[in-house]
C-alpha cells in the first residue's frame, strides 16, 4: 500500500493514449523518479496526481484517500515545481514564497517566519526583495523550491526542475536536491527524461514508455535486471547490447561487462564471443570498442565494449578477438514480446 | 544542519475541502462567457434579424406598427434608379479605394521597412488619419475641397495645371474623386501598419536568403514577400472593404449624397429614407444589400484564419 | 588604369547608386507622410489664422494659403471654448465613454478569460465568432436600433448610446483581451492552483495583475471607439446640448449655414491629437492582438 497510489489510470486525448493503464505505489518518504522519453506520459501522470488533469479512467489515492475530480489541486496537500519554475513575475521572491501561505490564511508574523525558514534552507535570504526577472536561473530554482517547501506539503512533485540549468550547475543542484529531500523526508515524485538524474536521485525509478510503466525498482535493479528490451536499451550509455543467436531469444549484456577474455580470472564462469572490431574510441578513462559478433549471430547488430583504462590489452581495428561476459551478467529476452525470460541458464 | 519541518502543517480539515464553483472550470467558463454572449446575441444578433424583418415590412418611425408586406420594399427599391446608382457608387468607391489602398500600403510598408532615421516619427504621422474620428476628418476635407477657398485649386492654378475651376462638390465626377480620396487617405495608413506588422513576422532569414540568392527587387517582391504577406494583406483588405462599403460619415458630411443625389451610397440612402424619411422598412431593405458583402468578408477572414492555422 | 583604381571606380559607382536609392526612399516616405498629414497641417493653419488671412478666395493667386500671412491668433480657440457648446460635448463624450468602458470591461474581461483558458476547442471558434460580430457595421444596425430605442423611449438620450456602443466595444475588447490572457504562461496559473487557490482566486490574484497593461489597452481602445462613432450619435441624438464631440463639431458648429471653420478645425485638432498619441503608444499591442488573434484563431 503506497502513500501515493495510482490504480488503472488512463488519460486519453482524443485518439492519443497519453497514459494507458498505470498502477503505481509511491512509498512514504521515498523519492520516486518517473523516467522515460518525451511523450511517454510521465508528465501527464504527474499532472493527474496534482489534479491539473482529470483521468479518463482509474483512481488516485494520496495517504489512503481518494482524490478524484472533487478534490481540486489546492486541496491535495501537494507542492509542485515546474520546469519553468513558474514564479509570479509581478511578485518579489518574498511574496512568491509567501503566496501559498496566504492561501492557508496564516497570520503575517507566521508567514514572515516561514518564508525566512524556507529562504534560509536554500540560502536565498539576501534575494527576497528581488523580482524573478532580476534573478539568475539557479536563484529562480531556489525560490521555486523554497516556495514549494513552506507549504509543508505531503507530496512533492518535480517536473524536470533541473533542465533549465546549465550542465555544471545541474550536477550541484542535483546533489542539493537529494540532500534536501533526505532531510525533509517528504514523499517526492520526480519527472525526468535524463537517466543520469534518475540514477543519481531516485530511491526507486519507474521507467515509462508509451503511457505505461515498464519497470519499477531501485536504480541498481532497473539497470542490472531490466524487465524488457525497452528498459535495457533506454538505460545506460552506451545501452545494453542485444544479440540474437536463435529465433526465440535475445541475449543482452552491458558494454562494461563485455571485456577481453584475458581480463577475467580463469575460474570465473564466462560466455565467450568472437568479436570483430570495427572502430575504437579513446575516451580517456575508458575505450569504446565497436564491432560485431561472429559465429551464428543474426544480422550485423553493432556490439559495443566499454573497456576501462586499467585493461591495457592492445586492440586493433579490423581484427577479431575473444571477448567474454561473466555468465551472471547475461540477460535473456523473449524475441517477440521483448520481456525478460526468467531462469538465466545459458 | 537543516531543521526538519513540522509534519502535516497543511491542516487535514482544510485539506479535503470539496471543490466549489470557483474550482469548476467548465461551469466557471460558461458563467463568465454568458453575459457577453447574451449581450452580443441580444444587441447584435437580434437587431440583425430585425433588420431583415423590417425590410419585409411597412414600418415607420413614430409608430411601432409592424406590417408584413413581403418583397414589396425590395421591389420598390430595385425599381428605383436612385437605389441602383447608390449600389453602383458603393461598389465603385469600395473597389477603387481598396485597390489604391493595397498598392499604397504595400509600397509604403516596404519604404518604412527599410530602416532609416525618423521611422518612428513617420509611423506616428501615418497613424493620424486612422486615429482621428471620421466625422472630424471629413470636415477637414470638406474645408480643403471648399468651392471658394480650396487650397487644391489654388495650388493647381499656381502650378499652371488648372485652367477653369474645380467645384469639387458641384460636379458628380469631382465629388466622387473627393470621396475616394478621403477613403484612401483614411484606410491606407492603417493598412500600411498592418502590412508592416506582417512583414516583421516574416522570418528575416527567408528574406535574407532571397537577397543572398541574388533575386532582384521585383522577383523578391512577387515571389517571396507578397506570397508570405498574402494572409495579412487579405485581412487588411477585408477590413477595408467592410469599413469602406458600409461607411456613412464620409459621404454624408462631404456631399450629403449630392450634387443631384449623384454620390449616394447604400448607407447614406438608407439613412435618408429610413431615418430622415422615417420609412424604416425601405431603409432596412436598402441596408440589407450590404449583408452579402459582410458575409463574403466574414468567410474570407475565416478561411485565412484556418489556412494560417494549418500552415502554422 | 591600375586594378585598384578600377575597383575604386566601381565602388564609387555603387556608393552613388546606393545614395540614389536612399534619396528615393526618403522621397517616397516623405510623399506618403505628406498625404497622410496634409489635412492635419491644414487644421493647424485654419485653427490659428485670422479671418482676414483665412477667407481669401483661392482665385487670388498672390495670397499664399499654405502659410501664415498674418500673425497666428487664438480667437478661434477662444470662440470654441467660450461661445460654443464644445465643452458640453466633451463632457458628454467623457461621461458616455466612461460608462461604456465600465460596461465593456464588466462583460469583456470574464468572457475573454473564459475563451482564452476555460472553454477549450469550441471556445476558440466562439472567439472567432465574437470577433466577426465586430465587423457587423452600424449601417446595418442603426435602422433596427432606431426601432428598439423608440420602443424603449430612449430617443435623444445618452442612454441610447450607452446601450448601443458596447455592441462594438465588447466584441473588440474581448478579442483584444483574449490575446493578452493567452500570452500569460499556463504554468503560472497552474502554480497558483497548486499553491492553494481556486481557479477563480487565481484569476483575481495572479491573472488580473499580470494583465494590467492589456486591460489598460482595452480601456483606451474602447474609449476611442466611442469617440469615433458618428452614425449612432447622428441617428439617436438630436438636441445640440446632448451631442458628443464627433457629432456636435461637424453638425452644430454653424451659424445659419455658415461654418465656423477656424473653430471647427481647432476642435478637430484638439480632439484628434490625444487619440493619435494614445494610438501610437498602443498600436503595437493592438496589431499583435489583431493579427495573432486573426491569424492564429
Amino acid at each position: 500500500m503506497g502513500y501515493v497510489e495510482a490504480r488503472g489510470l488512463h488519460k486519453h486525448f482524443g485518439e492519443v493514449r497519453a497514459v494507458d493503464g498505470v498502477d503505481l505505489d509511491v512509498r512514504e518518504g521515498e523519492l520516486l523518479v518517473l523516467l522515460g522519453p518525451s511523450g511517454c506520459g510521465k508528465t501527464t501522470l504527474m499532472r493527474m496526481i496534482a489534479g491539473l488533469e482529470q483521468p479518463t479512467a482509474g483512481e488516485i489515492y494520496i495517504a489512503g484517500e481518494l482524490v478524484d475530480e472533487d478534490v481540486p489541486p489546492r486541496a491535495r496537500g501537494i507542492a509542485m515545481v515546474f520546469q519553468s519554475y513558474a514564479l509570479y513575475p509581478h511578485k518579489t521572491a518574498f511574496q512568491n514564497i509567501a503566496f501559498p501561505l496566504e492561501a492557508l490564511g496564516k497570520p503575517p508574523a507566521e508567514i514572515k517566519r516561514a518564508v525566512d525558514w524556507g529562504a534560509g534552507m536554500f540560502g536565498i535570504r539576501h534575494l527576497l526583495g528581488r523580482r524573478p526577472r532580476q534573478l539568475s536561473g539557479g536563484e529562480r530554482q531556489r525560490v521555486a523550491l523554497a516556495r514549494s517547501v513552506v507549504r509543508e506539503p505531503r507530496v512533492f512533485l518535480f517536473d524536470e526542475p533541473l533542465s533549465n540549468l546549465d550542465a555544471q550547475l545541474r550536477a550541484v543542484a542535483r546533489f542539493e536536491l537529494k540532500q534536501f529531500q533526505r532531510q525533509i523526508g517528504t514523499t517526492t515524485i520526480y519527472v525526468t527524461h535524463d537517466q543520469i538524474e534518475a540514477m543519481g536521485l531516485g530511491d526507486r525509478i519507474a521507467v515509462m514508455n508509451k503511457g505505461r510503466v515498464r519497470q519499477i525498482g531501485t536504480p541498481q535493479e532497473v539497470y542490472a535486471n531490466p524487465a524488457d528490451t525497452f528498459v535495457a536499451t533506454f538505460l545506460g550509455s552506451p545501452p545494453m547490447n542485444l544479440v540474437q543467436r536463435d529465433p526465440h531469444r535475445l541475449i543482452g549484456f552491458r558494454p562494461e561487462t563485455f571485456l577481453p577474455k584475458g581480463a577475467f580470472p580463469a575460474d570465473r564462469p564466462v560466455e565467450t564471443f568472437r568479436f570483430r572490431v570495427r572502430e575504437v574510441e579513446h575516451l580517456g578513462s575508458d575505450r569504446l570498442v565497436y564491432g560485431a559478433l561472429e559465429g551464428g549471430f543474426t544480422a550485423e547488430a553493432t556490439v559495443i565494449a566499454d573497456i576501462p583504462s586499467t585493461i591495457t590489452v592492445p586492440i586493433a581495428e579490423g581484427e577479431a578477438y575473444d571477448f567474454a561476459v561473466p555468465r551472471d551478467h547475461l540477460r535473456f529476452f523473449d524475441a517477440q514480446s521483448g520481456l525478460r525470460l526468467d531462469g538465466d541458464a545459458a | 544542519m537543516l531543521r526538519r519541518a513540522a509534519p502535516a502543517a497543511v491542516a487535514a480539515p482544510a485539506l479535503f475541502r470539496r471543490r466549489t464553483l470557483a474550482d469548476r472550470e467548465d461551469l466557471l467558463g460558461r458563467l463568465m462567457l454568458a453575459p457577453a454572449l447574451v449581450y452580443v446575441i441580444v444587441l447584435v444578433g437580434l437587431p440583425l434579424v430585425l433588420a431583415v424583418l423590417l425590410s419585409f415590412s411597412a414600418a415607420f418611425a413614430g409608430s411601432l406598427e409592424f406590417r408584413w408586406i413581403g418583397l414589396r420594399n425590395f421591389a420598390t427599391v430595385i425599381g428605383d434608379p436612385q437605389f441602383r446608382l447608390a449600389l453602383r457608387n458603393t461598389t465603385l468607391f469600395t473597389l477603387v479605394s481598396q485597390a489604391l489602398v493595397i498598392i499604397l500600403a504595400v509600397t509604403a510598408a516596404h519604404v518604412l521597412d527599410a530602416a532609416f532615421v525618423g521611422r518612428r516619427v513617420v509611423r506616428f504621422l501615418l497613424l493620424l488619419p486612422w486615429a482621428v474620428p471620421v466625422s472630424l476628418a471629413a470636415m477637414a476635407w470638406t474645408w480643403i475641397f471648399d468651392s471658394t477657398f480650396s487650397v487644391i485649386n489654388w495650388t493647381l492654378k499656381v502650378a499652371g495645371l488648372l485652367d477653369g475651376w474645380f467645384y469639387w462638390f458641384g460636379d458628380p465626377t469631382l465629388a466622387m474623386i473627393a470621396i475616394i480620396t478621403v477613403h484612401v487617405w483614411r484606410m491606407f495608413p492603417f493598412a500600411t501598419v498592418i502590412v508592416l506588422a506582417g512583414m516583421s513576422a516574416v522570418p528575416p532569414d527567408i528574406r535574407e536568403a532571397a537577397v543572398v540568392d541574388g533575386a532582384s527587387f521585383w522577383r523578391r517582391l512577387f515571389q517571396v514577400n507578397l506570397p508570405l504577406l498574402l494572409p495579412i494583406i487579405t485581412v487588411s483588405v477585408l477590413f477595408g472593404v467592410v469599413f469602406t462599403s458600409t461607411d456613412l460619415g464620409v459621404v454624408w458630411l462631404l456631399t450629403r449624397g449630392g450634387p443631384y443625389n449623384s454620390t449616394h451610397v447604400l448607407a447614406t440612402l438608407a439613412f435618408q429614407r429610413g431615418i430622415l424619411g422615417a420609412n424604416l422598412g425601405q431603409g432596412a431593405a436598402i441596408a440589407v444589400f450590404l449583408l452579402p458583402v459582410l458575409m463574403i468578408a466574414a468567410i474570407g477572414m475565416l478561411r485565412v484564419a484556418r489556412r494560417t492555422e494549418v500552415g502554422a | 588604369m591600375s586594378a585598384t583604381a578600377l575597383a575604386f571606380g566601381s565602388r564609387r559607382r555603387r556608393r552613388a547608386g546606393r545614395l540614389v536609392k536612399r534619396v528615393a526612399l526618403y522621397l517616397a516616405a516623405l510623399l506618403f507622410t505628406v498625404f497622410a498629414v496634409f489635412p492635419f497641417y491644414w487644421m493647424i493653419l485654419t485653427a490659428f489664422k485670422t479671418n482676414r488671412d483665412l477667407y481669401v478666395g483661392a482665385t487670388d493667386l498672390r495670397h499664399i494659403p499654405w502659410i501664415f500671412n498674418e500673425a497666428p491668433t487664438l480667437q478661434h480657440v477662444r470662440l470654441l471654448f467660450l461661445n460654443t457648446p464644445y465643452l458640453v460635448w466633451v463632457r458628454n463624450t467623457a461621461a458616455i465613454g466612461a460608462v461604456v468602458v465600465v460596461i465593456t470591461l464588466a462583460f469583456a474581461l470574464p468572457a475573454a478569460y473564459a475563451l482564452a483558458r476555460l472553454t477549450g476547442r469550441w471556445g476558440e471558434r466562439l472567439g472567432i465568432g465574437i470577433f466577426l460580430t465586430y465587423l457587423v457595421p452600424p449601417t446595418l444596425l442603426f435602422i433596427p436600433f432606431a426601432r428598439v430605442i423608440a420602443m424603449l423611449g430612449l430617443q435623444n438620450s445618452p442612454w441610447a448610446l450607452i446601450l448601443v456602443y458596447p455592441t462594438f466595444t465588447i466584441p473588440f475588447c474581448t478579442w483584444l483581451l483574449m490575446g493578452f490572457f493567452r500570452s500569460i504562461p499556463r504554468d503560472i496559473e497552474e502554480q497558483g492552483m497548486i499553491d492553494g487557490y481556486s481557479r477563480w482566486a487565481v484569476i483575481r490574484r495572479v491573472v488580473l495583475p499580470l494583465a494590467t497593461s492589456g486591460i489598460l489597452t482595452a480601456v483606451i481602445f474602447a474609449f476611442t471607439l466611442v469617440l469615433q462613432d458618428f452614425v449612432y450619435a447622428l441617428t439617436f441624438i438630436s438636441s445640440v446640448g446632448k451631442m458628443t464631440v464627433s457629432l456636435g463639431v461637424p453638425v452644430a458648429l454653424v451659424r445659419g449655414d455658415v461654418f465656423y471653420w477656424g473653430s471647427l478645425m481647432a476642435a478637430a485638432l484638439i480632439t484628434s491629437i490625444p487619440i493619435a498619441i494614445v494610438y501610437n503608444l498602443f498600436i503595437d499591442r493592438f496589431i499583435q492582438g489583431l493579427t495573432a488573434g486573426a491569424l492564429k484563431g
